[in-house]
């Protein structure tokens, strides 16, 4: 309180309010204060609610990152992926695999399952560059469908249907303290996961602002226009999906680690529909929207048990008034572009020049 | 048992059986995608809603069906046929108009989007009606096997091949000689021009999308009578399928799709048969996979730059 002396204990009540308005406007103003505030309200949350709300909140911070990641393919280069759920699955039983089989500890797992996806993100990523959108979208649910249908059927190594228990929990080594067990600590979990979404959230908007981030966005907007004027389309292209399917390996490994069990319906396509709808209803490019998907979409109806049957009801519904209405998103600035000119209205026909 | 070639022919039967109703499905897709160049993510569900359909009238008719056996049969059928049409043609002219149509101008992968939403809807709107229990397709027509060469078929699989095919020619026929299959073609060439030469482009989008829906509905009928089992789901995986028959006869190709239907059909009777039936979904998008990558413009479709 004090600091700023006299003035403030002559007239406190007034003062204090306004040097309130002032402070939050301040906030307001700065975006790192604002960023600041917020993960100091999510810190709070994590010491203060109960192991219920804790659950979901792990929960919205892994469909959070598994948006962010999606968000990088669908909002900022404009692939649209409809298997991405495949990603999480590798990432989900590469942990679950290696560490039932061999004890490899979490903390290797969790940056090699990202990178193993990272590669079938390139596998599939290399075979479909030359394909539209819409081609794009069905292959990606091929794979993702191949992929599930794979764990499923694979029962000599995924244990099939009945998948795999006994996943080992993270373990951190304090220095002096001995070993810290995450086991089924639920705030641990939580603060572990919000570590990696502030991670991903940081890479997420350094990328929209590189380099690599530029090409995208003019991939996005016409690829021919992009490639002609010097982008690497095929690296790009790549590149996104790679860091895509990073994002969701690594979201995978935590899960394997946080449940100690995986098994294929985890990773059906209605899971691969939900990221999307995260990703493109919140504002497929926009890093606030993404997370508020993913609160509206997961955090929302664990809250509301009684109409979670209508939940996807709700999704389809939602997704076509969306756009129908605001195409770009809830939060988004701009979608995948412009309407094609051409189709709207016409090139203005060319003055008629008396051929002298 | 007369060996392999017992078993060949048997595949081929089954493969062909099957292979039929996905050609149904994937006319529809390829017709939309002929005249607007988008994927009707719906069109799997619209299917699915026929069967549903063929369901409910069915029920409606049980007690007069169960009295009037033999000629009754062909107006049961009729009936179930017809009341699953008319409402998947409405179905699919309603999804065009509410879902597509105002996005038509918009970026590619709006329409998309909403395709896909409509496709939760529906799916999830026929569950929460019907519940998520597969639910038993009654089968109308008295079951007779036939013995040829070692291999057994029903009658069933020959009424769906044959009423498959007929209605296959039906539309090939419509397409290819009426003054609405001209306006269709017209338009899937070139929209715009179409317009200009008088062409109502939206009356021909919904006629696409009421003749897509209408072959969606009878192959859920024959999927009812063929399995005897249907359920909320079953328009994803066949529509999945549909599609990729769509695109290996080349999409927008009509007796592409026919083709592209059939051979899949086979190519999936006959990975199952060999490699075992729970691998049938894997071969499946492998082949859609390979062709995709190997052949976009599939084995009937011409390869056209994609336009600037």
């Amino acid at each position: 309180m004090g600091g700023f002396g006299r003035s403030g204990s002559r007239r406190s009540r007034p003062k204090l309010t306004e040097r309130l308005r002032r402070a939050s406007r301040f906030i307001g103003r700065s975006r790192h204060l604002q960023l600041l505030a917020l993960l100091a309200a999510l810190v709070v949350f994590g010491l203060q609610a109960d192991e219920y709300l804790l659950d979901i909140g792990v929960l919205v911070g892994i469909y959070s990152i598994l948006g962010l990641g999606l968000s990088i393919v669908i909002g900022q280069a404009g692939l649209l992926d409809l298997g991405y759920i495949a990603f999480y699955a590798i990432g989900a039983y590469w942990t679950a695999l290696l560490s039932t089989y061999f004890g490899v500890p979490f903390w290797l797992l969790l940056p090699s399952a990202a990178a193993l996806a990272a590669v079938f993100g390139v596998l599939l990523g290399y075979p479909t560059l030359r394909l539209r959108g819409d081609y794009l979208a069905i292959v990606t649910l091929g794979f993702g469908e191949i992929i599930r249908i794979t764990l499923n059927n694979w029962r000599q190594l995924t244990n099939g249907p009945m998948g795999i228990m006994g996943i080992g929990h993270p373990r951190l080594a304090l220095p002096g303290l001995g070993a810290f067990d995450f086991g089924l600590n639920v705030q641990a979990y939580y603060f572990l996961i919000l570590v990696l979404d502030v991670v991903a959230v940081f890479v997420v908007a350094r990328l929209a602002r590189s380099r690599v981030g530029l090409a995208w966005k003019a991939i996005r907007e016409d690829e021919l226009a992009a490639g002609a004027m010097g982008v690497n389309v095929r690296r790009a292209k790549l590149l996104a999906f790679a860091l895509g399917a990073a994002f969701a390996g690594a979201a995978g490994s935590f899960f394997a680690g946080r449940v100690g069990f995986v098994s294929p319906e985890s990773f059906t396509f209605v899971e691969s529909v939900l990221v999307v709808c995260i990703v493109v209803i919140g504002g497929s490019a926009s890093i606030a929207g993404v997370i508020l998907g993913a609160v509206v979409f997961i955090g929302l109806p664990e809250l509301l048990r009684e109409v979670a049957r209508f939940r996807m009801l709700a999704f389809g519904l939602g997704m076509v008034v969306l756009m129908l209405t605001r195409p770009q998103g809830l939060l988004g600035q701009e979608w995948m572009g412009e309407p094609e000119k051409s189709r709207t209205e016409p090139e203005p026909e060319p003055a008629l020049v008396p051929d002298l | 048992m007369e060996g392999w070639g017992a078993v060949y022919l048997q595949q081929v039967v089954n493969g062909l059986t099957i292979g039929s109703v996905y050609a149904l499905i994937a006319l529809g897709y390829t017709m939309v995608y002929g005249v607007l160049e988008m994927i009707n993510f719906a069109h799997g569900d619209v299917f699915m809603v026929g069967s549903f359909v063929g369901l409910l009238v069915l029920a409606l008719l049980a007690p007069s069906s169960s009295a009037a056996a033999g000629g009754g049969l062909l107006l049961v059928l009729g009936a179930v046929f017809l009341g699953a049409m008319a409402s998947c043609g409405s179905l699919g002219v309603t999804i065009e108009r509410v879902a597509y149509r105002p996005l038509r101008a918009s970026s590619r992968l709006g329409p998309l989007i909403s395709a896909l939403g409509v496709s939760l809807f529906i799916q999830n709107a026929v569950m929460l009606l019907v519940g998520a229990r597969p639910k038993a397709f009654p089968q109308l027509i008295p079951k007779q096997l036939y013995h040829v060469g070692g291999a057994v078929f029903t009658n069933v699989q020959v009424i769906i091949l044959l009423a498959s095919l007929l209605l296959m020619l039906a539309l090939d026929q419509f397409v290819r000689r009426t003054r609405w299959g001209r306006a269709m073609r017209a338009v899937a060439q070139d929209a715009e021009a179409a317009g200009f030469m008088g062409v109502e482009v939206n009356s021909v989008v919904t006629l696409t999308f009421l003749l897509g829906s209408i072959l969606a509905a009878g192959a859920g009928i024959m999927v009812g009578l063929y399995y005897g089992i249907v359920d909320f789901f079953m328009g994803y995986v066949a529509g999945l399928k549909a599609f990729t028959a769509a695109v290996l006869g080349g999409i927008g190709n009509l007796r592409g799709a026919m083709l592209g239907g059939l051979l899949l059909g086979l190519a999936e009777s006959f990975g199952a048969g060999f490699v075992g039936a729970h691998w049938r979904d894997v071969i499946a998008f492998g082949v859609l996979i390979t062709v995709l990558v190997l052949r976009p413009g599939g084995l009937l479709g011409e390869h056209l730059p994609e336009k600037v």
